[in-house]
Parts: structure tokens; C-alpha cells; sequence
């Protein structure tokens, strides 16, 4: 495989992409609300209105999610003040599943465009035209989902950071975030839920027609982020270090497997068949 | 000489449908051959074929030596492909289309640059290189396509209905630059089309195809000499022809057409100077003598209404 191929597909598709503004619109909108929006109004309101924090911390919503908090989360609140175990419990615990959610959607979001686009666009041919091989086509264009999925995601954690502990330091004094829960989902399940994203939304392209099919049909997986956000507010899973490093794995594996499948359907017949 | 192109019993059959049945043909360095049928005979699926998309399902291919079922990459490394739609991405430029398809040609960056300007000034595009190709005319997006079928210096240039959709002076535009490309680079080109004007005026040799067969392939005069032996004569008469038509030695079929002109087969031109002097040395006043071949439209549609009928 000659890197320069993959670089220039993968290159090419970012370019498309970039015109498209139902494609990068949601990736610019998303995370400005949810690593800047949602954190500060829990942050900074409570601080501007007493009624409005002293309404939080009485919430009984509120009281029974600590009553449900695990003892390793307990022992982290221990010894906060009630609006300082709030934010910590929201925005450090409860939100990081949220986090999930963006290398899913960005990778899926040009994967579709990529894949079912080029398709959509009938410009598939003339890409089958050329000398480059089956592996070079696929992987080029799994490197265009996978580096915006990546660099948008390490960098909204980097802005999440500042954002909690500029917003923050009123409250704490002292950085607190992020916690260590954070590293296994950041730099170990995001990249695998960012190639479980790529394999999926391959296989749905060779299914479906256009974009937004491919796009609204992988965007079903952002059900299992859903699945481990609910699953953290009833108590049932907590993500700590070790959780975090079994769900990359298992993330991992469906990815693996997902892409080998996408490969072996990923050939110049097909791919001919289908945009016809 | 060494065919580039080698065909030999080329079959292949899409979900049980025979697309392709039995092909053979030949192509030599810096014939233009014409691919001649309507929709679904299988002159893409020919191309495809050649290209090493997909294997055959029976029948043997060489392309430039290659097997392209088996080598297809390096085929696609030789040959340039002009789409049936020009399949470019609309949202990029001129320039960044070209610079994506050279570099996935294999050609090195400076190599993509040099030959991309080359192309855009001799396809006169250089003032809209870095326009969005959306905003492009359809003669414009067929000359960007072309040149980027261009890039790689094809050793065969495959233009699958280059002219499909264009209007009169783009499509002029596009058979000069067709018959440039032979004449001055010597290249082969497979020209797949049902403009049958355009075939007859660019092409060496014609394949005339239907439902996946081929039904004809040689050179016009070859086509001609089996499917209209002979040479059509019109002569026209200065105020009255003869009352009949003499009997020549070599005269195949005679046809009055009104007072003053005749149509008449011979089997050889040679024949026709002896014949033009009887008529003459019988009083018949002259005016004209106009040999008419047999186009390559009536020898098409002569094939495709035969293999309507079941004949061919």
C-alpha cells in the first residue's frame, strides 16, 4: 500500500466533505453544545442564581443518583462541598459516555459521505479506473473518516478540559478535571468506536443509496452510547478505569471484525454492481 | 504486429443474463477501433472487462501483454478511461481533480503538476482551473474528463460515448482531439459509441455489437466488401438518359432513380471506365458519374435488423 494514495483519498474526501455542509454543519454544532453549552449552565448558573443552585442541590432526582454513586465515586466527593459533588458527579462521571458519542458520529459522518456519497455522485467508476488497488481505495477512505473522528474528538476532550476548569475554578480553586476514568475513554475506546464507526457505515453503503441513508442508518450505534449513559444514571455500570479498558477491548473487537467484513465485501465488482 | 488488445472468447454473464457472448477481436498500436451497438450490447461491459474490474466468466483477455484479470493494476497503470458520464467531483476544482487522479495514477507530485497544466491549456481550461467543476459547462466537464483519462500517458484510451450529450461544436471539438491524440502520440483508442457519423470518421476498424455479440469487426472497406460487395455508381443524364440500362459485364443490380439519373452496382471499380465509355459511345449525354459507398450506417443497420430477425 503506498501511503501517498491513502493520504490523497483520504484528502480528496475531506475536500468533499468540506462543501458539504449537512455533513460538517453537525460537527461543528454537537460538541460546541455539549462540551460548552451544557457544562456551563451547569457550572456557571448555579453560581449566578443562588436560587437556582440551592434548587439544584435540593433536586431529589439529585439525592438519588448519589444514593446510587458506587463507593470508588463516593470516595471522590468525599469532602466536596454539595455544588462541587454535583459537577464532579455530572460533568466528570455521568457525562463521559456522552463523550462516546462523537467519534461515532464524526466517523460515520464522512465514512457515509466517503463511501455512499461517492456512490450517490456516480463518481465511483472512474475511482475504479484508476491503478490504485482494492486495499488503497478502502483504507484511504477509512483514513477519512477515522482523522476528523479522531483529531474532533481529542480536541473537543482538550476544550471540554478548559472549559470545566476555567468554568470551575470559582467553585473548585485548583484544576480538577480531567479525572482518570477519562484516559481509557478517550485514548483507548474512542479510537476503536471510531473504526467501529468507519466498518459499519461501510457495510450499510454497500446497502443503500445516498448519504443521509448511510448517515441516518449508522447513526443507530449511538444507541450503545445511549445504552452506557442510562446504564450510569441507574447505577447499573460505572465507568471506571478497568470498565472503560473492557469496553475499548470489546469495542476493538467488533471493530476488527466489522472491518475485515467490509473488506471482504469492498471490491471492484460490487462496488460496480451497486453504483450502477 | 503485436495486437495491444487480444480478445478471445470473451463471455460474461451479470445474475444469469449473458452481457457479453463470445467476443473475439483485435486492436493494433495506434488504430482507433469503434465499438458500435445500442444500449446493453456490452461495450461497457467490454471495457470493464479489459480494464480488470471484474473477471470474465469464460474467455481470455490480453491487454499491452497483461492479463487483467490477474494484473489488472497494471493495465489500469497504461490505459485511461473516459467514463460514460464524466464522473468528476463536482465540489473540487479542475486543478484538484487532476491532482488527485495523477497522484493516484502513480505519478510523483511534480509529474502531476507539469502534466496537469499541460492538459488544461491544451483542453483550454486554464482560466477555469480552479473553478468548482459544478460551475462548468457539459463540454467543459467532458474535456476536464477527457484530460484526466489523458494523465497517465495511456498506451489505450478507452472513451466510452465521448460525444454523448454535447452539442455540435463541443462534439466537434471532441472527435478533433480524438483523432489529434492517434495522429500525434500514436496511441491505441477504443472508441465505444452509437454515433455511427462519428465511428466512420474516427475509426480504423469497427466492432458492430447487439445483445452481447459482436456481429462484425474489420475495417470499413472490409465490412463493406462482405455485407455490400461492389461499388454503387450514381450517373446522372443531361436532358434524358437512355431507355434502358444496357447489360455490362460485372454489373450487379441497376436501379432507375427518375428520368435523368441510374444507380448501379459493379463488382469492381476497375469495370467502370469501360462501362462509362459504352454508355457514351451509345449517345447517352453524361453529366456525372459519382461512385456512392455503402455507409457504415446501412451496413450497420443492415446487421442489427438481421439480428432482429434472427438472421445474423
Amino acid at each position: 500500500m503506498n501511503p501517498r494514495i491513502l493520504m490523497a483519498i483520504a484528502k480528496k474526501d475531506l475536500l468533499e466533505v468540506r462543501q458539504n455542509k449537512a455533513a460538517w454543519m453537525p460537527m461543528v454544532i454537537v460538541p460546541i453544545v455539549f462540551i460548552v453549552l451544557f457544562p456551563l449552565l451547569i457550572i456557571v448558573l448555579p453560581q449566578l442564581s443562588s436560587q437556582a443552585a440551592e434548587q439544584l442541590v435540593n433536586d431529589p432526582d439529585m439525592a438519588m443518583m448519589f444514593e446510587r454513586l458506587p463507593a470508588v465515586i463516593m470516595d471522590k466527593v468525599t469532602g466536596l462541598n454539595a455544588m462541587q459533588s454535583i459537577v464532579v458527579m455530572m460533568l466528570g462521571y455521568f457525562f463521559a459516555p456522552m463523550f462516546l458519542i462523537f467519534p461515532l458520529m464524526f466517523s460515520t459522518t464522512v465514512a457515509a459521505e466517503s463511501f455512499a456519497g461517492e456512490r450517490e455522485r456516480k463518481t465511483m467508476e472512474a475511482l475504479l479506473y484508476t491503478p490504485a488497488s482494492n486495499a488503497e481505495l478502502f483504507f484511504g477512505k477509512m483514513l477519512a473518516g477515522l482523522i476528523p473522528a479522531l483529531l474532533i474528538s481529542w480536541l473537543s476532550f482538550l476544550l471540554y478540559a478548559i472549559v470545566l476548569n476555567a468554568a470551575g475554578w470559582p467553585l473548585f480553586g485548583y484544576i480538577w478535571f480531567p479525572l482518570e476514568t477519562w484516559y481509557p475513554l478517550i485514548f483507548w475506546v474512542t479510537p476503536a468506536l471510531a473504526v467501529m464507526g468507519v466498518g459499519m457505515t461501510v457495510l450499510i453503503s454497500s446497502k443503500v443509496q445516498t448519504f443521509m441513508g448511510a448517515y441516518q442508518a449508522s447513526a443507530s450505534l449511538v444507541i450503545v452510547v445511549v445504552g452506557l449513559m442510562l446504564g450510569q444514571f441507574a447505577g447499573v455500570v460505572y465507568l471506571s478505569v478497568g470498565v472503560g479498558m473492557l469496553i475499548g477491548l470489546l469495542a476493538w473487537i467488533i471493530a476488527g471484525v466489522m472491518v475485515f467484513v467490509s473488506f471482504q465485501n469492498f471490491n471492484r465488482a460490487k462496488l460496480l454492481v451497486s453504483s450502477n | 504486429m503485436e495486437p495491444v488488445i487480444q480478445v478471445t472468447n470473451l463471455t460474461h454473464q451479470y445474475n444469469g443474463h449473458p452481457a457479453l457472448n463470445a467476443l473475439n477481436f483485435s486492436a493494433s498500436k495506434g488504430q482507433v477501433v469503434g465499438l458500435l451497438g445500442p444500449n446493453g450490447a456490452g461495450k461497457t461491459t467490454t471495457v470493464r472487462l479489459l480494464n480488470g474490474l471484474f473477471p470474465p466468466s469464460s474467455g481470455e483477455m490480453r491487454v499491452l501483454g497483461y492479463n487483467p484479470v490477474e494484473q489488472g493494476e497494471e493495465v489500469r497503470r497504461r490505459t485511461g478511461v473516459l467514463t460514460e458520464t464524466p464522473a468528476l467531483y463536482e465540489r473540487l476544482t479542475a486543478r484538484q481533480n487532476l491532482t488527485f487522479f495523477g497522484t493516484l495514477s502513480n505519478l510523483t507530485s511534480e509529474e502531476t503538476k507539469t502534466r496537469s497544466e499541460e492538459l488544461l491549456r491544451m483542453f483550454e481550461l486554464t482560466q477555469r482551473a480552479d473553478d468548482r467543476v459544478q460551475t462548468f459547462s457539459k463540454g467543459m466537464k467532458q474535456r476536464l474528463a477527457i484530460a484526466r483519462a489523458l494523465l497517465n500517458r495511456p498506451q489505450i484510451l478507452f472513451l466510452d460515448e465521448p460525444t454523448s450529450g454535447l452539442d455540435p461544436e463541443a462534439a466537434q471539438q471532441v472527435h478533433e482531439l480524438i483523432a489529434s491524440i492517434r495522429d500525434r502520440d500514436g496511441q491505441t483508442v477504443v472508441l465505444c459509441t452509437h454515433n455511427l457519423f462519428e465511428a466512420e470518421r474516427l475509426c480504423d476498424k469497427v466492432g458492430i455489437m447487439n445483445r452481447g455479440r459482436l456481429l462484425e469487426f474489420g475495417t470499413l472497406a472490409e465490412l463493406r466488401q462482405r455485407h455490400a460487395p461492389g461499388l454503387w455508381l450514381q450517373i446522372r443524364f443531361y436532358q434524358s438518359a437512355p431507355a434502358s440500362i444496357p447489360s455490362f459485364p460485372g454489373l450487379m443490380e441497376a436501379l432507375v432513380e427518375g428520368p435523368l439519373a441510374w444507380k448501379l452496382r459493379v463488382s469492381d471499380e476497375s469495370l467502370v471506365p469501360m462501362m462509362i465509355s459504352q454508355l457514351a459511345a451509345g449517345g447517352a449525354q453524361i453529366l456525372s458519374v459519382q461512385p456512392q459507398a455503402m455507409t457504415l450506417e446501412e451496413v450497420y443497420f443492415k446487421l442489427q435488423n438481421a439480428q432482429k430477425e434472427g438472421v445474423a
